[in-house]
């Protein structure tokens, strides 16, 4: 089909795919000319003085945006711990077992994905308090499972229902314990699904917003709440800086994703919610 | 151990999880939209934080503009993104770029694209001094609202530059999987470039179209951080106003913000009827 195509028709392509381009990284070039700028007033189109202010602020010890960055990496870290952990199993129950009532355990599953936090949130805060686990790292990175599980757990079953438990039986028959066929059997087959799965639960977390917000009580300042309390407060320079180091992750996994990525995969429904 | 022993330990710990934390909040947050919380004495459920926020004024423009945007933004990036499919899988000069960007994009979480949209469409923002440099205007009032505007259109456009990419992914790996075979046919037999779009692609990626959007639109519909970033003031996105209601100093509010929250959940709800009708087939890998 390709070969008969006009050369109007291929440029028309060519034209829209540089639209689409520009589009695409339109808004992230503000954020990054502000990083840099030292003041950069209206009707200016860029700025008349650069500087490295912002980012030596960004990087200083004393303004907190590094503290946040460990911090929010540590949320999500765990977080990405806790799903896999709890999330490979339920894929392989969902992903090789057929079973009364396993529609319903999907949709369960599913909701969350569907459903936005702060339908949900609202009635975890009143418990938390209740808890002791408002304003606390360990509440927050509780709340993070909500979005982040479902992914882990879609990711997974696609994994295991491709994946042949018969060498498990086989390892289990020469004498290898359960411990030893998990790790030396299993773990080897599913690896790339908990990799993507992980990724994705890492990126679900890394976004989070409100949930944070509100079992955090503004006291767990993870990155994007710095990065909102700056852009609201006009230090457009520091909201730049901080802005661009908070999409760097999602950019270092992609490229470490990329062949793995397609759309085929439940695990791009994860990008709904970054 | 018997296979139902065995699928009910491995499902125990994430539906434990999942119970708990996402039903067990929200039927905690029903209970107090009903204001009945036995712990804090209040045992006599009533109606009256419904009452409140379906007699309030707010209330329905929140619910109009909150609609609206998720409508408008999910429907514009959705004939979008089919259209940048459709590009991106034919060869042509720069298609690795797009589809590279395409991929950064939906890395890019949706406050970072929020405070572009602002920087790009504010009053003072890059397009404002554009078109200050042409002489289009004279002073920024003159530059169009288009952030903190009724219309939200700044909101809007936030969304449809995050949700191509989204939509799009997953139309391209639904184009590839369905492959040109029926097209090709279609051509063949005589049937024009739009009918074969029309009558054999696009029936074909429609499932898979209709639950990405799905998604979209439930995302955008209860989302706070863009609207509240990019939003007016008045009337503002429900999901602001739940939650500004929630923080109130007045406490008796919080019930009413909760009650606004339960709304959300039921048009979810509805919305998990389509994404399931329309996406069975994906979750069974």
């Amino acid at each position: 089909m390709a070969t008969q195509e006009s050369l109007g028709m291929r440029s028309f392509r060519v034209l829209t795919g540089a639209v689409l381009i520009t589009w695409l990284i339109l808004p992230l070039i503000p954020l990054a000319i502000w990083s840099f700028a030292k003041g950069w007033f209206y009707p200016d189109l860029l700025p008349r003085n650069w500087s490295m202010r912002a980012w030596e602020y960004a990087m200083s010890d004393t303004a907190g945006v590094l503290d946040s960055l460990w911090l929010t990496i540590w949320i999500s870290l765990v977080a990405t711990f806790l799903s896999i952990l709890v999330g490979v199993p339920a894929g392989r129950a969902l992903g090789m077992y057929k079973f009364r009532g396993k529609e319903i355990v999907e949709l369960m599953i599913l909701a969350p994905t569907i459903v936005p936090g702060i339908a949900v949130v609202l009635g975890i805060h009143s418990v938390f308090i209740s808890m002791g686990l408002n304003n606390t790292v360990h509440g927050v990175i509780l709340v993070h499972l909500i979005p982040t599980l479902p992914y882990m757990v879609l990711v997974m079953a696609g994994i295991f229902s491709n994946y042949d438990p018969a060498f498990e039986a086989q390892a289990r028959s020469l004498g290898a314990s359960p411990l030893k066929t998990f790790w030396y059997v299993t773990l080897p087959a599913i690896r790339p699904g908990i990799i993507v799965g992980g990724l994705f639960a890492f990126l679900v977390s890394w976004s989070q917003y409100i949930l944070t917000l509100l079992i955090g009580g503004g006291r767990v300042e993870t990155l994007p709440l710095l990065l909102f309390n700056f852009a609201t407060s006009g230090r457009n320079d520091i909201t730049g800086a901080i802005g661009m180091i908070y999409i760097l992750p999602g950019i270092i996994i992609l490229l470490l994703t990329a062949k793995h990525l397609s759309g085929r995969s439940g695990a791009v429904g994860g990008f709904g919610q970054i | 151990m018997s296979d139902r022993m065995k699928i009910f330990l491995l499902l125990l710990p994430a539906m434990f999880i999942i119970v708990v934390l996402f039903f067990g909040g929200l039927a905690i947050g029903a209970m107090r939209s009903f204001n009945y919380m036995p712990v804090i004495g209040l045992t006599q459920p009533n109606f009256d934080a419904y009452i409140s926020v379906f007699t309030d004024r707010e209330f329905y423009l929140s619910f109009a503009l909150t609609f609206h945007i998720a409508f408008t933004s999910t429907v514009i990036s959705s004939v979008l993104a089919i259209g940048a499919a459709l590009l991106l899988r034919r060869s042509f000069i720069g298609r690795g770029l797009v589809n590279f960007l395409f991929q950064i994009n939906l890395t890019v979480p949706h406050l970072v694209g929020a405070i572009g949209m602002l920087y790009l469409f504010s009053q003072s923002g890059s397009f404002a001094r554009l078109a200050a440099e042409f002489n289009l205007i004279a002073s920024p009032a003159d530059f169009p609202a288009l952030v903190f505007d009724p219309y939200a259109i700044g909101i809007i456009l936030q969304y449809v530059w995050k949700e191509i990419p989204f939509i799009g992914v997953i139309v391209l790996a639904n184009m590839q999987s369905i492959g040109e075979d029926y097209e090709s046919v279609a051509r063949s037999l005589g049937a024009s470039k739009w009918q074969t779009f029309r009558y054999v692609l696009l029936p074909l990626i429609f499932p898979g179209v209709l639950s990405a959007s799905v998604m979209v639109f439930a995302f955008t519909f209860g989302a706070y951080e863009i609207p509240a970033i990019l939003g007016a003031n008045f009337p503002a996105a429900l999901p602001v106003l739940a939650y500004r209601k929630y923080t109130d100093v007045d406490l008796a509010a919080r019930p009413e913000a909760i009650a606004m929250a339960i709304v959300i959940a039921l048009l979810s709800a509805v919305m998990i009827y389509f994404y399931v009708r329309y996406s069975r087939r994906r979750i069974r890998g």
